[in-house]
């Protein structure tokens, strides 16, 4: 509970900037607004104006939160107009991605602990693979998949898989190499196998890495579905409501679909921290 | 004929024989002489204890015995197998210089680790578990993690695993280095008890003179570089032991003799 006042300070400080920058930004308008029909306007009036714009620069938070409740409590969740519905959308890709990616990243990591030759010749493919930026990227994907047949939530999920498999695979590497020589050493002496030294060892010694690299890994699937919504031409998903928004001037629809993901993004990563916390209480990893 | 030829010469063996036996470890500074020519036969329930200063090769000694190792010259013999035979068998409980406990498993999920591997039946594990808790006085911390046992309880937990499956030779390299001397008086206690309960073969390494003493029926002194060994010492006194023992004349000539084993074996440098 300590963690309360400073957790409400910044939370106020960074309300209190966006409210400032809001006037600030939306202010040009609205003077702007005046000078063209030749009236003067007051410091309140701007103030006032820039709090209602239709289309602010910034809108104020107040507006991306009435945007966000209209689009969600108020809307049928079927509606187009929904927000639930387009980040279902989004999070059913991400979903996929997700588990297609952290599947990959184990099974990878597992290849590169275990054999040499693939630690040498795949590590570096797969250090080089997130040189690449994803935007670039994303499209050759989609129209690759599509000439193949493959369009929808497919694409958008392997857009996905490859920005998650990269935080897994790496984590994993490194958990998977945790245990000492004296571990290993005494599953030596019970002439235990190879199978043995990775269940009883190397798994339960790389959860803590396994929770971390899955918290980085939900935020780049996240991610990656929304970048894959992008060069389909805005059909449906939060990275639709984006682009959409940014094509007609909807500036409050772009904020609220930015805080839309961002609130299912936190709650991604806050679900896994939940099951991490309840597994390494019972590993008794927690302290 | 031939079969029980055998069976009588396996008998008569010492359950640990080495010969010439030495190993050369390659770094990248050279190679270094780890162990060289030690010889040493280890009895059916001997107490040996290995003491000597850092670097003599007692570890890479038990290291061997262990089949942790491969040595690079002599011979070795594990109940007259190869070493690795022996491992393979699981011939051995080894008890490291630290617990080692893996700390996701409770205690007796530590207890229960070589269990698991070596296929025991969860009845026949809850029944070891309980014996061998019992044995090092640990009963009641079944369900306690790791960490929140003190550190000489943490290695009376090591030990009670490396016991767990009847092994009968117990390999324990510097046990109780890192413990104050109260605790360590009281465990050797405890160990001299377990030892003579269950007549198992204990190889100890160790630099303290006096808990080599007042554990050891053989006392092998040991030098550094290369690692060899100087003198190997029957101790006298009697297998049942109580810590006075320690004050009386017996004890103190044979602590002088390793004393002077060791000062011998520095005056090399």
């Amino acid at each position: 509970m300590k963690s309360i006042l400073p957790i409400t300070t910044v939370s106020m400080v960074i309300v209190i900037l966006w409210y400032g920058f809001s006037v600030i930004l939306n202010s040009t308008w609205t003077k702007d607004q005046a000078s063209r029909a030749g009236v003067e306007v007051t410091f309140s009036e701007i103030l006032k104006d820039t709090m209602v714009q239709q289309r602010p620069l910034l809108p104020a938070p107040h507006q991306v939160v009435i945007e966000l409740w209209e689009t969600t409590a108020n809307k049928k969740i079927t509606s187009k107009r929904s927000l639930v519905y387009h980040g279902w959308i989004t999070l059913s890709a991400t979903l996929l991605g997700f588990v297609i990616g952290t599947g990959l990243g184990i099974l990878l990591a597992i290849g590169i602990v275990h054999n040499k030759a693939m630690d040498y010749g795949v590590m570096p493919w797969i250090i080089a693979s997130q040189t690449v930026p994803i935007l670039a990227l994303a499209p050759m994907i989609i129209v690759v998949l599509y000439s193949i047949g493959l369009s929808g939530l497919v694409p958008k999920a392997i857009i996905s898989a490859y920005l998650s498999f990269f935080p897994v695979s790496v984590g994993m590497v490194a958990g998977f190499r945790c245990p000492d020589p004296t571990q290993m050493d005494l599953l030596k002496t019970y002439a235990a196998k190879k199978s043995q030294l990775f269940w009883k060892l190397m798994v339960p010694i790389s959860m803590p890495y396994l929770f971390t690299s899955l918290k980085i890994g939900v935020a780049a699937s996240l991610v990656g579905a929304i970048v894959g919504e992008l060069p389909t031409g805005a059909v449906a998903g939060l990275g639709a409501r984006l682009l959409a928004g940014s094509y007609y001037g909807q500036t409050v629809q772009i904020w609220s679909a930015l805080i839309g993901s961002a609130i299912l993004a936190a709650t991604l990563v806050g679900l896994i921290g939940l099951i991490q916390k309840f597994t390494l209480d019972r590993m008794g990893l927690a302290r | 004929m031939a079969n029980m030829n055998t069976d009588v010469m396996v008998d008569n063996r010492p359950v640990i024989r080495a010969r010439n036996l030495g190993l050369v470890f390659q770094t990248t500074d050279g190679p270094v002489e780890a162990l060289k020519d030690v010889n040493l036969d280890i009895e059916q329930g001997d107490f040996v204890s290995l003491i000597g200063p850092s670097g003599c090769g007692k570890t890479t000694f038990l290291r061997l015995i262990a089949s942790l190792d491969k040595p690079t010259a002599g011979d070795i013999s594990v109940n007259g197998m190869s070493p690795e035979q022996a491992r393979l068998q699981r011939a051995y409980g080894y008890v490291f210089q630290a617990a080692s406990l893996y700390p996701w498993r409770t205690i007796a999920g530590n207890i229960k680790l070589p269990l698991e591997i070596m296929g025991f039946s969860k009845t026949e594990m809850n029944e070891r578990v309980k014996k061998v808790l019992d044995l090092v006085h640990l009963s009641g911390f079944e369900n306690k993690f790791p960490w929140q046992l003190s550190g000489g309880m943490q290695q009376r937990a090591s030990i009670a695993r490396a016991l767990s499956f009847d092994a009968d030779i117990l390999l324990m390299d510097e046990p109780f280095g890192a413990l104050d001397e109260i605790v360590r008086d009281h465990l050797n206690e405890q160990l001299l008890d377990l030892w003579q309960s269950t007549g198992k073969t204990i190889c100890f390494v160790t630099h303290s003179i006096l808990e080599a003493v007042y554990l050891s029926t053989k006392i092998v002194v040991m030098s550094n570089r290369p690692g060899k060994v100087v003198e190997v010492i029957e101790s006298s006194l009697p297998r049942e032991r109580s810590l006075d023992i320690r004050d009386g004349p017996e004890f103190i000539e044979i602590a002088q003799r390793v004393r002077m084993g060791l000062r011998m074996s520095h005056s090399h440098e």
